[in-house]
């Protein structure tokens, strides 16, 4: 099973809400606090779930998501 | 814990680093996105002009780091036929919207399609005209209401949404026309893979590449992004079908290296 | 120098594109201009350059753009209804600073009009008939051979002030067929590191008229083009003066009206009447300051144009009032007959001395 960290810069994001709509795992959400666009940017809340799909990055219209994959620990 | 990491995915270099003025959920960024992404696999970033469409994306140049040409509305598919001519080793890609590709700028589109140009044509359709705020489009759905057709578009009066595929598919010419979607990742994934074929086609010389790319405009259709994705998929696909029309390339018929003049 | 050859204006204009370096050439059909795609249609081929039939005016001005924004010498050609179509991308080149020629061999309007030479396209082609504060430099042939010639120097003053020229001529000048020596190349040719050829080893270009940011960047702009328009004011100011120095009369025509009048005072000088000609060889700039200095010396200005009067509003701006200025024209394709001008300056004549013999 892949994993991986979706490293979501804040500045960027518009808080578009699409990375959220279709991660299979649901650990996207948006925050309370706005960035210095004054959008409302989304963050990853549970990093051990994500398994490294892409889904997110894909989506983002900013390309706001960059994503580590975690190398399989031996 | 084994904190080893290798980057999966990565911002694009060919993607300026500048904020874009596209709004939350707007088709555009992804594409541009995609757009930078290819430039960078093919390694033609260096070798590209991007012709700017008026519209939405009309600082399209702004976002790619790319040499980036004005047209006027409508014409780009002219503009490119004239600088690919004079250019021939360069990339020259058009990118357009609803209105420049299919209203005013129809004839250019029809005949640098017809001529064959060895450029690549993306067409962004949001069935909307987004930049002046959200009137009627040649590809806006029947029934969908928009400033200009503010009791939903009536199709006795004003005629049907128009197919730019299957309209260009009747032409000779063409080596390659598909039509894509950004609503969900498997759809940005083909996306990705038609942009970065027509590109690599135009590289090849193989002729025409049109992609035509179903987008979300959430503003100008007054939902939310993820509401506006669903819209494409829901509303938009079943009128415009997500297919290959023809890949001439692909099909090893024809494909052969556009003469100049 | 080459030999003399029966050439059509047209065609003598096109070759010398060719002689010039032009190697793209776009246009759409229209009378009385389709010998240039024609011959171009053969001629491009052979030179290795780019011949091709847009789908109309409009693409072709398009076309033009870009090959122009890719650094290379473009042109395109029409007639007045065409030329209407191509003022956006007149517009949109100026705004750019893209250099091109663009040919009006003019024909009788306004609209379809008629197919006969004219001259009703002065105001379009100096006031810019397209939109915003820009300015095309203007050419005036009068004559297969400077058909020829002035492309030549069409070209090079494109590149050298990155700005379209274009070269207003009629449809008697482009049919006729006269003896033309073709010119040869100046040998002039100019950087362009602006143009857009793929951002290789440099940061990127942008070609475009669009400015929006900063705030006052789309004024600056138009500061820098009203800048570049006066430069080629000084400098771009070509007219020509037949038998002005002592002359009572003076008429300012060009093109085929010019071909006329100078006929006319040839007949009356004869006829021992001090009357000359004055011809300005480019319409924008336009030669303000020499026409005003020669009216001075005169007793009226005749401004004779195929047309119900244009360059007239020009020549009177040059004169401001110094010198009576009248006005013959014909429209429609009609051209201005010999006799009337004769007549018209007889009539001067005729009042003057009766004038002065009454007082």
């Amino acid at each position: 099973m892949k994993r991986g960290i979706p490293q979501i810069d804040k500045e960027r994001c518009k808080g578009c809400g699409l990375c959220i709509a279709n991660c299979p795992k649901n650990i996207l959400q948006k925050t309370d606090d706005i960035n210095g666009q004054g959008a409302y940017y989304t963050v990853c809340v549970d990093e051990s779930q994500c398994i490294a799909c892409g889904a997110c990055a894909l989506m983002c219209p900013d390309a706001a998501i960059e994503i580590l994959q975690l190398a399989e620990a031996s | 814990m084994s904190t080893n990491t290798i980057p999966m995915y990565e911002r694009p270099e060919g993607l300026a680093d500048v904020r874009t003025h596209y709004c939350a959920g707007c088709g555009h960024g992804i594409i541009h996105k995609l757009l930078a992404e290819a430039l960078d696999e093919l390694e033609i970033r260096e070798d590209t002009i991007l012709i700017a469409p008026v519209g939405c994306s009309v600082l399209a140049y702004k976002y790619i780091d790319v040499d980036g040409l004005e047209a006027a509305h409508g014409r780009a598919p002219a503009v490119a036929t004239g600088l690919k001519r004079a250019l021939p080793d360069k990339m020259v890609i058009s990118y357009q919207g609803d209105g420049d590709l299919l209203a005013i700028g129809a004839g250019e589109t029809v005949h640098a399609a017809n001529r064959g140009e060895n450029i690549t044509v993306i067409f962004v359709n949001n069935a909307i005209y987004g930049m002046t705020g959200g009137q009627m489009a040649p590809t806006t759905m029947a029934g969908q209401k928009t400033l200009t057709s503010p009791a939903g578009r009536n199709s006795a009066d004003v005629g049907f949404p128009i197919r730019a595929c299957e309209l260009l598919d009747t032409l000779e010419a063409p080596a390659y026309i598909e039509r894509v979607s950004v609503h969900n990742p498997g759809a940005v994934r083909k996306t990705k893979k038609a942009i970065t074929k027509a590109l690599r086609y135009q590289k090849e010389g193989r002729g025409y590449s049109f992609v035509e790319v179903l987008s979300m405009c959430p503003t100008n259709w007054g939902v939310d992004p993820v509401k506006g994705a669903e819209w494409v998929k829901d509303a938009m696909v079943p009128w415009y079908p997500l297919k290959k029309f023809r890949d001439r390339p692909a099909d090893g018929d024809g494909g052969q290296e556009k003469q100049a003049s | 120098m080459g030999e003399k050859m029966l050439m059509k204006g047209n065609e003598a204009m096109a070759e010398a594109a060719v002689i010039a370096g032009c190697r793209h050439y776009f246009a759409y059909p229209i009378t009385p201009q389709n010998e240039v795609p024609a011959y171009m249609a053969r001629r491009m081929p052979e030179v290795g350059g780019t011949f091709l039939q847009a789908e109309s005016e409009l693409a072709a001005i398009s076309m033009v753009m870009g090959a122009a924004a890719g650094g290379v010498r473009a042109m395109t050609s029409s007639s007045s209804p065409g030329i209407a179509l191509k003022q956006e991308g007149l517009s949109y080149l100026a705004g750019a600073e893209l250099p091109c020629v663009v040919v009006n061999i003019m024909r009788g309007g306004p609209g379809l009009g008629g197919i006969a030479g004219a001259q009703g396209d002065y105001f379009q082609a100096t006031r810019g008939g397209g939109n915003g504060d820009y300015r095309t430099i203007v050419l005036a042939p009068g004559s297969a051979q400077e058909l020829a010639d002035f492309t030549i120097d069409a070209f090079d003053l494109a590149d050298e002030y990155r700005t379209p020229v274009m070269i207003l001529a009629d449809g008697y000048l482009g049919q006729v067929s006269e003896p033309v020596v073709l010119p040869e190349a100046t040998g002039k040719s100019f950087d362009k590191p602006w143009a857009v050829t793929g951002a290789k080893g440099r940061p990127k270009n942008t070609v475009a008229s669009l400015r929006l940011v900063p705030e006052n960047a789309l004024e600056q702009h138009n500061l820098n083009l009203q800048k570049k328009y006066e430069q080629i004011t000084e400098r771009v100011r070509r007219y020509e003066a037949d038998r002005v120095e002592d002359a009572d009369w003076v008429i300012v025509a060009y093109g085929t009206a010019a071909r006329i009048a100078g006929k006319a005072v040839d007949r009356l000088r004869a006829d021992g009447v001090k009357v000359g000609l004055f011809r300005p060889l480019s319409l924008w700039p336009f030669p303000d300051r020499e026409l005003r200095a020669v009216a001075e010396g005169a007793r009226r200005i005749l401004t004779v144009e195929m047309s119900l009067g244009q360059m007239v509003e020009d020549v009177r701006l040059a004169i401001n009032g110094a010198v009576d200025v009248d006005f013959h024209g014909r429209a429609g394709g009609a051209v201005p007959a010999l006799d009337d001008i004769i007549g018209r300056i007889k009539s001067y004549e005729h009042e003057y001395h009766t004038h002065v013999r009454a007082s």
